[in-house]
């Protein structure tokens, strides 16, 4: 729907408000949209593609491995597992970039995220859901997910992530749930928990089955409106992704309010303390779109143009900088405290600093992606 | 410097510009609706949520805390979150989100059964408290909540039915209304009172509420007039209400019938009344004398003193719902918007939905002497029979309601998911809002009953391009 508007900076507000009640002028001396931003975008959709993929391939192994476990729940298969989660998450979390412009993931209509992924868990619904007596089905748990807004959230990741390891309430590691929960002859649970189990992991394929779809090359599909789109709009959506993914959703959101409580439920992943991963992957993920490049689960790697190549021709020397302050971010989540839950304690000087830096170093991010932002005039959408 | 140029605005606004004049150029800065605070930048789903633009990073920290605690759901206490127990042990909601979804607009319930979330039902007796405010039930309180702990009975389970009321436009065309009416059955703690008032409220979009507090007391005053002195039959009142804190009366700006005076009160209210959290402001407890349950149920305040959500963190919601931005107009400049912005000013509209103010003196430094276009006067109106809930609330009486602010309007079907409008959200789009328009907002309601199609359409995309 975007595609009919036409870009005003802010900077040329000041002339207009000058010369009073003319037509606006939208000529704003802003850079033009480099050549390289088709191929760039092209490049984009295979990623997202892949990832998407891959992110299912995973799910499906974390499926097998989960029903592995509930037909024989022992300390071995549970073990297997969290292992399985903790690799399904690994290649999700690279995905996270490709939200905040209404795409595929959150599209308002029926975008999935929200049963993905969503967070914070309201864990003590989900034990109220497998202690009462309705249905657990696909059906019943997307309309209880949510309910009332983001605040019931039961379904996705993060509830699979608190079957297998419980609340987290110690200090020096993840929770701790026994096998013995899934074990119908130790809980009278474990049936409707297997259940839950099944359903969420069930429903987390079959959405990712959607997005997988949503970007497939040759399809009439959401791809193909996004590259049909202008190579200016194409721009927005992925700049607006990675923008709001450095500052406000994992700068700020996720580390700053973390940071500000020292609470454990703040964090991210906290039944099975993996928190640091989701830092680590959702930088990467970034990276991915602003090099192009991304490495695929079988080891292959896709390569092409990325928005660094697009910033780059306009910019080279804000290109540079974003090289260079994406590098830092990174290197900053890869030197984060593990648990996060510890060391974001009051009291845990060095590992606060940790997470503080950063912090510092994904707001500067977003201050340098929104400087790219501005200066392809791609701010306040104007109607040609 | 940035202060000049505000002045320079303003200037150019009174030499020509004014909508309020008919003139369909656009007005400078008019399509930036926050000015400098304006979210320009994500415009779809999540165009609620983003901080003021030009906030100082002194702020992150609050406003992403702020965020945390306006998201997070408040549970039992005890809990092993010391932080976030104390919900109820009646409530409305867990959460300040489950009803500002994405810090939007809620709407009645949709379908028959669903529950009432996001729109809640006020209470009161006839007579006034000892500030001049609603008298509360003796039962069930100022508000009803249907939701409790599980030790503790929910208040009632609220209905509302719609009948549908047909109309004409003054070119034959054919409409429909839904009026509601509200029932309450499961009554907990016996019948509501002989003389019961109820009021039902949807919960309002959280943005641009720092500027709206901005607004000089004085402009407020030269707006009013409350005898209709200039003859345009629009008598605009300041309704003056109890400041906690000030402890004395200043004027209503938040709420629909301008009902608390600062967003501290508001979100202090909201706290208690909706989520049964007590706060610096409000630190008695929401149970009425024949509740036992709920006054017998364990207080989340961490010492005996202390309310239940410390005083760090009410500064930090507050902030937060200060402080979250109006998103940018889209659409402003086609040439069918620019029309119905004209229409909308001859209708007359724009004589209660003011376009702009300046906004004056704040402690929030980036809400301070902004260029702003909410589209209200903050004044109350009466409205006639057709949308008054009979229940006074300070100075504004039964027929009496606040000019909601318009900006954002466009946005709450990509952000909620649906249209619905008015104080109980019984309109379906802008066309039915304004035809439930009585009382003051008369004349405005048949001018655009009687106009053309095409004008009622461009007016109707005008008000959904803001």
């Amino acid at each position: 729907m975007f595609d009919r508007f036409r870009i005003l900076t802010i900077a040329a507000l000041v002339p207009l408000a000058l010369t009073g009640c003319e037509d606006e002028e939208t000529t704003d001396g802003t850079a033009p949209i480099p050549a390289v931003t088709a191929s760039a975008l092209e490049n984009y959709a295979e990623i997202v593609h892949a990832s998407y993929e891959d992110s299912l391939t995973a799910a499906r192994e974390m499926g097998d491995d989960l029903g592995a476990f509930a037909d024989d729940p022992t300390d071995a298969t549970l073990q297997t597992a969290r292992t399985a989660w903790l690799d399904a998450r690994e290649p999700y979390l690279q995905t996270e970039v490709y939200r905040f412009y209404d795409g595929p993931i959150d599209n308002p209509t029926n975008g999935p995220e929200g049963l993905i992924n969503a967070w914070p868990l309201d864990e003590s619904y989900i034990d109220s859901i497998i202690a009462g007596d309705e249905g657990i089905n696909a059906d019943n748990l997307e309309a209880l997910n949510e309910a009332g807004g983001e605040e019931n959230v039961a379904t996705g990741y993060h509830a699979i992530e608190y079957l297998l390891w419980g609340a987290d309430t110690s200090p020096d590691g993840p929770g701790d749930r026994p096998a013995a929960d899934f074990d119908e002859a130790e809980s009278d649970e474990a049936e409707r928990r297997k259940i839950y189990l099944y359903t969420t992991s069930d429903m987390l394929i079959a959405h990712l089955e959607g997005l997988t779809a949503d970007w497939a090359d040759g399809a009439a599909n959401y791809r193909a409106e996004f590259l049909g789109a202008t190579d200016e709009e194409g721009l927005r959506r992925v700049m607006t992704g990675m923008i709001v993914l450095a500052g406000f959703e994992t700068g700020g959101e996720r580390l700053q309010a973390a940071l500000d409580s020292g609470d454990q439920e703040d964090e991210h992943s906290c039944f099975s303390d993996n928190t640091h991963r989701d830092m680590i992957q959702d930088v990467r993920g970034i990276r991915n779109v602003w090099t192009g490049e991304y490495q695929r689960l079988d080891g292959t790697t896709i390569e092409g143009p990325g928005i660094d190549e697009v910033v780059r021709a306009a910019d080279a020397a804000l290109a540079g900088q974003i090289d260079s302050k994406l590098n830092e971010a990174y290197a900053n989540a890869q030197a984060l405290e593990v648990p996060f839950d510890q060391s974001i304690q009051p009291g845990n000087d060095e590992g606060r600093s940790k997470v503080e830096a950063l912090i510092l170093s994904l707001r500067d991010l977003e201050s340098l992606l929104q400087n790219a932002f501005t200066l392809f005039g791609l701010t306040v959408p104007v109607v040609e | 410097m940035r202060s000049i140029h505000c002045a320079a605005l303003v200037a150019l606004c009174l030499a020509g510009c004014d909508a309020e004049q008919g003139d369909p150029a656009l007005a400078p800065g008019e399509h930036l609706p926050g000015g400098e605070t304006t979210n320009t930048f994500l415009l779809g789903s999540n165009a609620f949520t983003r901080q003021a633009e030009n906030l100082a990073d002194e702020h992150d920290q609050a406003f992403f805390s702020g965020n945390s605690l306006f998201n997070m759901p408040w549970v039992e206490a005890p809990a092993s979150t010391t932080r976030r127990d104390g919900l109820g042990p009646l409530f409305n909601a867990r959460s300040c989100a489950a009803c500002h979804f994405k810090d939007g607009r809620g709407a009645p319930p949709l379908e028959p059964g669903e529950s009432f979330l996001g729109l809640l039902i006020r209470l009161s007796v006839p007579g006034e408290d000892m500030f001049g405010g609603p008298l509360p039930d003796p039962n069930y309180g100022g508000q009803l909540q249907p939701f409790a702990l599980p030790a503790v009975p929910g208040e009632a389970e609220p209905r509302v039915e719609y009948a549908e009321i047909s109309g004409t436009y003054g070119d034959g065309e054919a409409y429909t209304l839904l009026a509601p009416t509200y029932a309450f059955d499961a009554l907990a703690y016996g019948p509501l009172h002989a003389e019961i008032m109820t009021s039902p409220r949807v919960a309002p979009a959280v943005i641009g509420l720092g500027l709206l507090e901005a607004i000089p007391v004085e402009r407020l005053e030269a707006l009013a007039d409350p005898d209709d002195a200039n003859g345009d039959g629009i008598s605009g009142e300041i309704n003056p209400v109890w400041d906690v804190e000030a402890g004395a009366l200043r004027p209503g700006r938040f709420g629909w019938k301008s009902d608390q005076p600062t967003v501290r009160q508001q979100v202090a209210g909201a706290l208690l009344g909706d989520m049964g959290i007590t706060s610096p402001i409000f630190r008695e407890r929401n149970c009425t004398a024949p509740q036992a349950d709920c006054l017998a149920a364990m207080d989340g305040g961490n010492t005996t003193d202390a309310p239940e959500i410390e005083a760090d963190d009410f500064d930090k919601l507050v902030l937060y719902s200060e402080v979250l931005a109006v998103p940018a107009r889209r659409d402003y400049q086609s040439d069918e918007v620019l029309r119905g912005k004209a229409l909308f000013s001859q209708a007359g509209c724009a004589s209660c939905h003011t376009p702009s103010h300046v906004t004056g003196d704040h402690p929030i430094e980036a809400m301070r002497e902004q260029l702003i276009w909410p589209y209200t006067d903050l004044l109350v109106h009466d409205m006639g029979d057709a949308l008054a809930d009979g229940r006074p609330v300070f100075g504004a009486d039964g027929r009496e309601w606040r000019t909601p602010p318009l900006w954002g309007l466009g946005y709450y079907e990509v952000v909620n998911g649906h249209t619905r409008l008015l104080h109980d959200g019984r309109a379906r789009g802008v066309a039915e809002a304004i035809l439930w328009h009585g009382g003051e907002g008369e004349a405005a309601r048949e001018a655009f009953r009687t106009m053309p199609a095409a004008d009622r359409a461009a007016l109707v995309r005008f008000v959904e391009s803001l």
